[in-house]
């Protein structure tokens, strides 16, 4: 087990690294000269020079890299060319948010998700199963955006059950943060939940007709205990696997959602900043992402582990 | 023979159907058998004659797709129709299974301590630290090495035949009164099967377990049944004590089940295995004629106007019955 996790870390630590490199190169890639994008307006040629040199752009590819590395341990991702607020302290605004939200959307979807992924599978073949089947393709099919808009419309303005925009942070006034998350973070949460209750109802079918069930039936176990211990702790891996990748795809990706109920979180940083062609932020966004990334992974991986006992040995073998 | 005393178990006319997206189709019919405790009862037949039915059906571990009727008598208690509650105290506490496929019959994602005090919390008040002792004597029991360190290991860590073994403390745990081996060997490697063999057949006679023994093959029906049934589509066609059911089969089906096994000095003789044409039918009600009349030899009209009883034939004595019009002559049979 513990060697598992050394080695499971010791391969985040690397991909971590290539994600750096990626990065740097990446946006060293893009089209359009950073200076000219800062400078903005003025095309004076000793002043592009200037800021040429105060930007390090003059430097070598690998001093470059180098500083850029040095920087990010320190916790400096530079500064935006735009706004002359630190990339660091951007994010350290707009993370926290996304992040929040992200774990309140899979919440929502975890327990919706795996609640009607069981019921269908053992309901199979009965009205509850088309019930739960016509909810998650309901769930897929009807996109965010709509749902948010709906959401604000009926549940907001109509019945003023929630504020239709806007963010309090945890820390000034944690029922009123919450109160603000709770639409976008269902509305966020129900498509996922679609994707975890189809996931569990198929993994949930496969367990249910494993030969440890009928042995589980033949030790006269209840179909509680056949279904909640046997039955389900073999479907987790399948859970986690998707809530780990939903998880990933929440943290770059609610913006549609952040737009929606106006909040001020990661994804809109980042598409503010890929629209502005503000470099410092770019990757720094896309740092923290991949980084966010390797670390879901990461404890996914643990999540395995500790679910299937199979898993630690293979791990550690290789 | 270790039987002794009233049967344990007492199955009559036991008759099962499933529903099928192709009609009802009949897996077995009026079967009918006793098991003593201590005794080793083998239900024999190819694939498909309905014997793991039978097995499924005393602890009522079918699915609701199938129908059941007929009785099954624990002692004096009716399994047959009895509430799910009921069947669920009976089901490891009573009536125990070990199954085929040691590997995938253990969850993987449990250690095999926590799968036998499972059934053991189940079924007795017993603490997590009781029931953990209890298992270690069971692992012991069924001769695992070192059971105090190994009762932490999962099924993954074991080999085909401990993994049975594991299987096999698990279903004595509570001492059943009778212990339905599925096919217990069948996925294990020969030099292994008859070690688990040798064990089924040892617990049972200490433990006074009676044992049903499902398997397709004869040499581990030779080697620890007391009684044979033998089953064809769904129904006995003979059965009686081990010896004298192998020394002078009297159907023709138990005879090419008998022609069908392998034995040494036969291929230098020249002969090739006798199989037996054709396949075990599938049945969407069971007609009133002889179920083995279309690959039997000495099938005539009359096998095929009407099902023959399971009763003595011949001079045999009253413990061995074949249902057969035409049973094979016992001269010619004895000691092929």
């Amino acid at each position: 087990m513990r060697s598992y996790l050394l080695h499971r870390l010791w391969q985040s630590a690397v991909t971590l690294v290539l994600a750096t490199i990626v990065v740097f190169l990446g946006v060293r890639a893009l089209p359009g000269d950073p200076a000219l994008a800062f400078a903005g307006e003025e095309r004076d040629p000793a002043s592009l020079a200037a800021i040429r040199e105060r930007l390090g752009l003059n430097d070598s590819l690998v001093v470059q890299y180098g500083k850029f590395v040095l920087g990010a341990l320190r916790g400096d991702l530079g500064t935006s060319t735009r706004t002359g607020i630190p990339v660091s302290t951007m994010i350290g605004t707009g993370l926290p948010v996304t992040i929040e939200l992200s774990l309140l959307a899979l919440l929502v979807a975890i327990v919706l998700g795996v609640t009607t992924g069981v019921v269908a599978a053992v309901r199979r073949g009965r009205p509850a199963e088309w019930f739960a089947n016509a909810l998650a393709l309901l769930g897929l099919s009807v996109p965010n955006f709509w749902l948010g808009l709906i959401a604000i419309l009926y549940l907001a303005v109509g019945l003023g059950l929630f504020p239709a925009s806007g963010f309090v942070p945890f820390g000034e006034d944690p029922v009123a943060n919450l109160h603000h998350l709770v639409l976008p973070a269902l509305v966020l949460g129900t498509g996922i939940a679609a994707i975890v209750m189809r996931q569990t109802r198929s993994a949930m079918l496969e367990s249910l007709g494993a030969d440890y069930i009928r042995t589980a039936r033949a030790k006269g176990a209840s179909p509680r205990a056949v279904i909640g211990r046997h039955a389900l702790r073999n479907s987790l891996v399948v859970v986690v696997t998707v809530v780990g990748l939903q998880l990933g795809i929440l943290i770059s990706g609610a913006v549609v959602t952040e737009r929606i109920f106006g909040l001020p979180g990661f994804g809109k940083m980042t598409i503010d900043a890929v629209f502005q062609r503000d470099y410092p932020v770019i990757q720094g966004v896309v740092l923290v992402t991949a980084a966010a990334y390797i670390l879901i992974n990461f404890l996914v991986d643990v999540a395995y582990s500790l679910i299937d006992p199979r898993i630690r040995v293979a791990g550690g073998q290789s | 023979m270790t039987a002794q005393g009233e049967p344990v178990l007492t199955v009559r006319d036991l008759r099962v159907t499933f529903r099928t997206d192709d009609g009802p189709v009949s897996a077995v019919d009026s079967v009918s058998f006793d098991v003593r405790p201590g005794e080793v009862l083998a239900v024999v037949g190819e694939s498909g004659c309905g014997k793991s039915v039978t097995a499924m059906s005393i602890a009522g571990l079918l699915p609701p797709s199938a129908t059941v009727t007929g009785s099954v008598r624990l002692r004096d208690q009716e399994l047959v129709g009895a509430p799910e509650p009921t069947l669920r105290r009976v089901r490891g506490a009573e009536v125990a299974y070990v199954f085929q496929e040691p590997m995938t019959s253990l969850n993987p994602v449990f250690t095999v301590g926590s799968q036998i005090t499972e059934t053991l919390r189940i079924h007795q008040k017993l603490s997590r630290k009781q029931a953990l002792a209890r298992a270690v004597e069971l692992l012991a029991l069924v001769g695992i090495p070192s059971p105090a360190s190994r009762v932490g290991a999962y099924p993954h860590q074991f080999s085909g035949g401990m993994r049975q073994r594991v299987m096999i403390a698990m279903a004595l745990a509570c001492d059943p009164a009778v212990l339905v081996a599925d096919e217990p060997t069948t996925a294990l490697d020969v030099t292994v099967q008859a070690a688990v063999l040798d064990l089924l057949r040892d617990l049972g006679t200490r433990l006074g377990t009676a044992i049903v023994l499902i398997t397709h093959d004869l040499g581990v029906v030779a080697d620890i049944a007391d009684r044979v049934l033998v089953m064809y589509a769904g129904r006995v066609v003979e059965t009686g004590p081990t010896q004298e059911l192998f020394d002078a089969p009297r159907h023709h089906y138990t005879l090419g089940l008998l022609g069908a096994v392998p034995t040494a000095g036969r291929r230098a003789a020249g002969g090739r295995l006798q199989e037996i044409p054709g396949l075990v039918p599938v049945l969407h009600e069971q007609p009133d004629a002889c179920t083995f009349a279309e690959r039997c030899p000495a099938a005539d009209e009359q096998c095929r106007a009407g099902a023959p009883a399971l009763e003595p034939r011949d001079t045999d004595p009253t413990t061995h019955r074949a249902a057969c019009w035409h049973p094979a002559d016992a001269l010619l049979t004895k000691g092929r």
